[in-house]
């Protein structure tokens, strides 16, 4: 399958106005004004977009949430927090294509009837959001953004708002608590944002390429956007390919494309054409396949869930044969105990118990009870925290016990053999 | 304390939100470009400009890998150790830098000049091995890129 690129399209200086206005820029956003927002939304929910954030929960459905009749404001919180270890595809477009971003902001603004967007963007990507701040002052300077917009009676803000180092703020109810200068806890839902969000405002957060797309599918319309790739998460998919592969990078694609031609065709195969041994599809938090599983799995929502595993940010990890896969979790899982936020017991000690365990599996001090010990840690954090991040950090690990259980029996059964000549090396 | 230029900027922020509070992260951003790290003072300086208990303010510094409790080297190299960038070897990228600077994870060299950490990822997994030196990214990494590197670093 290929397709022209839309979200990254190969026009030299796209990012500049002057080039983004003279390829159809803010044409979207002029057609989107004269239409009824609700009927804005409602090409939306046709065109089947699913959130490119990790959840692929369908958009247009999530702005219906967002109540019509209320005396208190209406935020959007574009979501560019982007830490998923194995993620880097929003930075991309807020290099190379800010204004579509910003175009798809201001239609989503007009469609919710929404007076303030917030991009909320890693502390870490400065040099990103200096380009993107570039942008949108840009816009501001030619009325796209602001007050009467197009000399209409729709007025929106578009503020950036930079984080500081925290994964947790990726999860959307801890964004908005790190918006409201309040340490990055994750909320207790419901309330969900579209009721009490920002402030305890109806506030929709939408993910930076979910946005970016919004544009495209009144561009094409709905109906035929929804006919790119996979009918039930249609539409272009920005792919990271990191790890063991020739070529890694971001490469926009049609969902539905095989993982074993993304990898092959896309990102060059693997170095000296090594076996594929593990493949992590969407981010380090969606569960791990084997090699010989991913025949026939595309990166769609459907064909990922049946194979056990899901899109996330459809940030792919190709791991080789030579990779050692008890190191691989434990960094992981370290990870996620840095991350966790602390409000969580099942998290903020499972994690750190997980780790423990996996670090002695290093240290080949490891026993089968420990095996034992580490899913049944694993699977009482699933499911027994505030928000997403514990079932994040509970899923690479079950999964790695599911499908490479004999990598760990490996350890267990040396570690039996030799513990004497790694203690007499202490 | 904070300039005027600085204060007012602070204002202007304000306006942006339905709470002061929430130009605390880009309050301390402030002071700590101008510091290098976030002291006692600045996170009191930061409460009173807007107008919240020092103590919050605490909350949020501690919350926050990015903002420097204790002061650090006028360059602050994070090497990225993350699952991608493992399996590009960033192992030897941070051994080349321990080494060339004799310094380890979490310490900074005798002339003040670096501080070495590990960070988390950074969104740079296409181009790994990474690492970020104050605002700057540096990708695809190798020894003697490194080192060039370094040396341009006073």
């Amino acid at each position: 399958m290929t397709m022209e690129p839309l979200l990254l399209p190969n026009i030299p200086d796209l990012h500049k106005l002057e080039v983004y206005e003279a390829n159809g820029g803010y044409q979207m956003l002029r057609r989107a004004l004269e239409m009824k927002p609700e009927d804005v939304t409602a090409e939306v929910k046709k065109s089947n977009l699913r959130g490119r954030g990790g959840a692929c929960f369908p958009t247009g459905l999530k702005w219906t949430f967002m109540p019509k009749s209320t005396d208190k404001p209406k935020y959007i919180c574009v979501n560019g927090d982007e830490s998923e270890p194995g993620t880097f595809k929003d930075r991309q477009i807020f290099e190379f294509n800010p204004h579509l971003l910003i175009e798809g902001a201001l239609i989503a603004a007009y469609a919710m009837g929404v007076s303030v967007v917030y991009i909320y963007i890693r502390g870490e990507y400065i040099a990103w959001i200096r380009m993107l701040q570039q942008a949108v002052d840009d816009a501001y300077a030619k009325g796209y953004v602001g007050q009467k917009i197009l000399e209409t009676g729709f007025s929106t803000e578009i503020y950036l708002h930079r984080g500081a180092g925290a994964y947790i703020c990726g999860e959307e109810s801890s964004l908005m608590n790190s918006l409201e200068g309040e340490r990055g806890y994750p909320r207790v839902k419901p309330p969900f944002p579209a009721q009490f969000g920002l402030w305890g405002c109806p506030t929709t957060i939408n993910n930076v390429e979910t946005i970016a797309n919004v544009p495209l599918i009144l561009r094409m319309g709905a109906e035929a956007y929804s006919k790119i790739g996979a009918p039930k998460h249609p539409g272009p998919i920005l792919v990271g390919v990191s790890g063991h592969v020739n070529k890694p990078g971001v490469y926009e694609m049609p969902t539905g494309v095989l993982l074993t031609d993304i990898i092959h065709k896309h990102a060059g195969g693997v170095p000296g054409n090594k076996r594929i041994k593990a493949v992590i599809p969407g981010g380090s938090s969606t569960m791990i396949l084997r090699g010989e599983q991913i025949e026939g799995v595309a990166m769609d929502f459907e064909s990922l869930k049946a194979a056990g595993s899901s899109v996330g940010t459809a940030g792919l990890i190709v791991m080789d044969e030579d990779t050692d896969l008890i190191r691989v979790i434990t960094r992981i899982t370290a990870f996620y105990h840095h991350e966790s936020c602390g409000q969580c017991t099942p998290c903020r000690e499972g994690t750190g118990w997980m780790h423990k365990i996996l670090t002695r599996f290093m240290n080949h001090e490891a026993t089968m009870k420990d095996l034992d010990l580490l899913l049944d840690v694993a699977n009482n954090i699933e499911g027994n925290t505030i928000c997403a991040l514990g079932d994040a950090a509970a899923w690479p690990v079950q999964s790695m016990i599911k499908q490479f259980r004999g990598e760990f029996e490996q350890r267990v059964m040396r570690s039996a053999e030799a513990p004497v000549a790694s203690h007499a090396a202490v | 304390m904070f300039s005027d230029q600085q204060l007012s900027r602070i204002e202007e922020l304000k306006k942006r939100y339905q709470h002061p509070r929430s130009v605390v992260l880009e309050a301390l951003w402030m002071w700590q470009d101008e510091h290098g790290w976030i002291s006692e003072e600045g996170m009191k300086t930061v409460a009173d400009a807007l107008g919240i208990p020092p103590h919050d303010v605490f909350g949020v510094v501690s919350f926050y890998t990015m903002f420097n409790r204790k002061p650090v080297g006028r360059h602050k190299i994070e090497v990225c150790t993350n699952v991608s960038c493992m399996l590009r070897n960033s192992d030897r990228i941070l051994k080349h830098i321990q080494d060339r600077l004799h310094v380890g994870v979490g310490e900074t060299t005798p002339d003040g000049r670096f501080t070495l950490v590990e960070a988390e990822c950074l969104g740079s997994c296409g181009t790994a091995p990474m690492m970020q030196v104050g605002d700057r990214y540096h990708e695809d990494l190798d020894p003697q890129k490194v080192d060039a590197i370094l040396e341009g670093l006073k």
